[in-house]
């Protein structure tokens, strides 16, 4: 059975619908790209999975490790194991890191069944996977994502995803705003958390990200629509010959049809 | 949007748990405010001539003032509405029955200790626990001190007012309405007249009170006011720190409750003084709750002298309150940090003065208003730099915090200088809180209510910091309480 099954999936935000029938199913052990130009739907897809409600879900299903996704609050997706790094994270000032951190992970702890972690295990664990992304250890003294760097609030991310471990992790333009080193220490932080039993769905504009991160399979959506899907190739093909070939293609046959 | 206010409300319905009445026995006065109830209180209390003629002199003052709710604008009152006050259906003196006044805890009326235990302050164990002496007034007298043998002897004087007026009238005759004088307001001018117990703390010269002084409030009886007054005097070079908490049963009558509280500090000493006000607010549809009206100043007489106040008032259905520092004494230093959250129908008028008088005097102010539900939340400030207060500074910032659409925020900064070598700063800012942030908090297993509660409370920081410990706890707690189903 597969992780993540989606089917005919239609998504609107304020009367707009955006997604127009996704089909698409993920298993443990793979890697997804979902790849498509401004607009054409592809971070809505992650917003909808994850649960924010300013996305109406106008048709179609979604099942996560069996269980009907879409009946879950988003905090309820979180402690399920899915887990999305945002393109943009919010800041929330005065609320230290540490104390977001540790409360987030001792909620999905006891979803799990797991004891709590006491300041002092939390900060071991912590330690462990800062250094994952590089992370120096002051960032748990700021405030979330407060005065963080574009890079920073990206890294911090991921480090979130390490503590978490989730089994779906959704990674939402985790490359924009990325400048090269940051982009590698980033991506090396990502394969390392990888796992059989894992799953990754990584939305992207550009191909550079998966340079690094390699996926099994690649997935171009378009105007709210996967068009076409195909291994790592199809990523370079795009990167060569733009959207605009496969956008082309795809009105034909919509013609056609 | 309309899904999202309509769970906004339903989150708004915060159950009130300290709504429970103790069923004892009270000792009372008939309903109703004339010269004779004044003197059934000084009486009752076995006072000295002069306190009644304080008392008689006040009230025949307050007599010639008026409701600020009858005379719109005349004592700054416009950000909250009410229906008139009746003077004469509220009963003015209610005590639990005892047979004698009690001389340890043991003697003090075991169902009273139990209120006392479901507040979660239990004297009996506080007997035990060092940190924190207790000083409980429940309904209009103060029912038991703890630690009073241990901090007499340093010579801090901790007692109920009754007793200092028995056993201090030199240091009480001395301070009493000497910051806040009895015709200061019009609540002001009824709480000296009728003023049945409250709390009183003397620290002698070079003394740094070992413990946290905590009092404890609690309106049990039905249609009572409370009136407590409380002061505290810090001589040269000393320090305490004092807490005050405050709970009272359900009821659907609104209970009025006109506190005044003095501060003193002479040279070098300081004064810390921390609220979490949590009376009963009223239901959703604003009926019933608690009518707070309190004035509280303080008067840093002393050079180098310091008085700080915090408070975090969660509670009441109106809350007007303006803790204020008159800063006499060269370099001394008043500040204010305040919490403040309306919740359902609740409404809050609160802020402070900061009054400038001795050269380099600073002060600061740090406010934050949450409103929800359909509160109304305002800050009200005043910075007063007089002449001969050179080089005096204050810098004032005001957040506001708005949940929902049907809630508001208003700031009102009065600021006055009377010389140029002060200098003066606000800053202010509103803010809703974020459906993204609450999201991002979602996103990682954070449920939405307890999501509310971290972002308030790190919007709150600043002054949580303020809070002793054990305090700082509770009034976290507190504020997710007050904000449970304010959003969806």
């Amino acid at each position: 059975m597969a992780l993540l099954e989606i089917k005919n999936l239609h998504a609107s935000v304020e009367g707009t619908e955006i997604l127009k029938g996704v089909d698409l199913s993920v298993n443990v052990g793979e890697i997804h790209a979902i790849m498509g130009p401004n607009g054409s739907g592809k971070s809505t897809l992650a917003q909808v999975l994850s649960g924010n409600e300013a996305y109406e879900v106008t048709d179609g299903s979604v099942t996560f490790d069996g269980k009907d996704l879409l009946d879950l609050e988003a905090d309820e997706r979180a402690k399920a194991g899915l887990f999305m790094a945002f393109q943009y994270p919010v800041e929330i000032p005065g609320v230290n890191s540490a104390y977001f951190m540790r409360t987030a992970l001792n909620e999905v702890r006891k979803h799990r069944g797991e004891e709590e972690l006491d300041a002092v295990g939390f900060l071991s664990l912590a330690r462990e996977r800062m250094a994952l992304v590089e992370m120096p250890e002051d960032f748990l003294k700021r405030q979330v994502n407060e005065a963080f760097s574009g890079g920073e609030k990206k890294r911090h991310e991921i480090f979130q995803m390490a503590m978490l471990e989730p089994r779906l992790a959704i990674l939402d333009e985790t490359d924009s705003g990325l400048d090269i080193d940051a982009l590698r220490i980033v991506s090396e932080g990502v394969n390392q958390l990888h796992s059989p039993d894992k799953a990754v769905i990584v939305v992207t504009h550009y191909q550079r990200l998966l340079e690094y991160i390699v996926p099994d399979f690649v997935h171009v959506i378009l105007n709210g629509r996967i068009v076409t899907s195909g291994d790592k190739h199809l990523a370079l093909r795009l990167e060569e010959e733009g959207y605009d070939k496969i956008r082309a293609e795809h009105e034909e046959q919509a013609i056609s049809a | 949007m309309s899904a999202e206010t309509t769970e906004l409300e339903s989150l708004a319905n915060q159950e009130y748990k300290y709504g429970w009445t103790t069923d004892i026995e009270q000792d009372s006065a008939p309903p109703g405010l004339d010269e004779g109830t004044v003197r059934f209180i000084s009486a009752k209390k076995e006072e000295p001539e002069w306190l009644l003629e304080w008392r008689l002199h006040a009230y025949r003052n307050w007599l010639k003032m008026t409701d600020p709710t009858q005379v719109p604008g005349s004592e700054q009152w416009v950000m909250a509405e009410y229906p008139e006050i009746d003077y004469q259906d509220i009963i003015y003196y209610s005590a639990p029955k005892k047979k004698k006044a009690p001389k340890s805890l043991d003697e003090v009326d075991p169902e009273l200790l139990r209120t006392y235990e479901k507040l979660g302050i239990p004297l009996e164990e506080q007997k035990m626990l060092a940190g924190v002496a207790v000083d409980a007034v429940f309904d209009s007298v103060s029912v038991a001190t703890t630690f009073k043998e241990k901090l007499s002897e340093m010579g801090v004087i901790f007692c109920s007012f009754s007793e200092a007026v028995k056993d201090h009238p030199d240091l009480v005759k001395h301070y009493l309405g000497s910051v806040v004088p009895h015709n200061d307001n019009y609540f002001a001018a009824l709480n000296s007249a009728v003023f049945s117990d409250g709390s009183f703390v003397y620290i002698p010269k070079g003394v740094r009170c070992p413990m946290e002084l905590s009092t404890y409030f609690r309106i049990n009886a039905a249609n009572t006011g409370q009136f407590e007054r409380t002061l505290i005097v810090a001589d040269e070079d000393s320090y305490v720190s004092y807490l005050e908490g405050c709970t009272a049963p359900m009821r659907d009558e609104n209970q009025l409750h006109a506190a005044v509280v003095e501060l003193v500090t002479l040279d070098n000493a300081q004064i810390k003084y921390s609220t979490v006000q949590n009376w009963y607010p009223g239901d959703k549809d604003g009926k019933g709750g608690i009518y707070n009206f309190v004035t509280k100043r303080g008067a840093c007489r002393g050079a180098n002298s310091k008085i700080s106040w915090t408070q975090v008032e969660t509670g009441s259905a109106i809350t007007w309150k303006y803790p204020s520092c008159i800063l006499q004494g060269d370099h001394s230093v008043g500040e204010f940090y305040s919490v403040a959250v309306t919740n359902n129908r609740q409404q809050a008028d609160t802020g402070t003065k900061m009054i400038h008088l001795g050269k380099n005097t600073r002060s600061v102010i740090i406010s934050k208003g949450i409103s929800a539900g359909r509160g109304q939340n305002t800050y009200r400030g005043g910075v007063q730099v007089l002449k001969g207060a050179r080089n005096a500074r204050n810098f004032t910032q005001c957040d506001s915090m708005l949940i929902g659409d049907q809630c508001g925020a208003h700031t009102f900064p009065y600021i006055d200088i009377r010389n140029t070598t002060s200098q003066v700063e606000h800053e202010a800012t509103t803010s809703k809180i974020g459906e993204d942030q609450i999201f991002y908090c979602n996103q990682r297993g954070i449920d939405t209510e307890e999501a509310v509660s971290l972002i308030v409370n790190g919007f709150c920081k600043e002054v949580l910091s303020e809070l002793p410990m054990e305090f700082a706890v509770e009034a976290q707690k507190l504020l997710g309480i007050s904000l449970e189903g304010s959003v969806g």
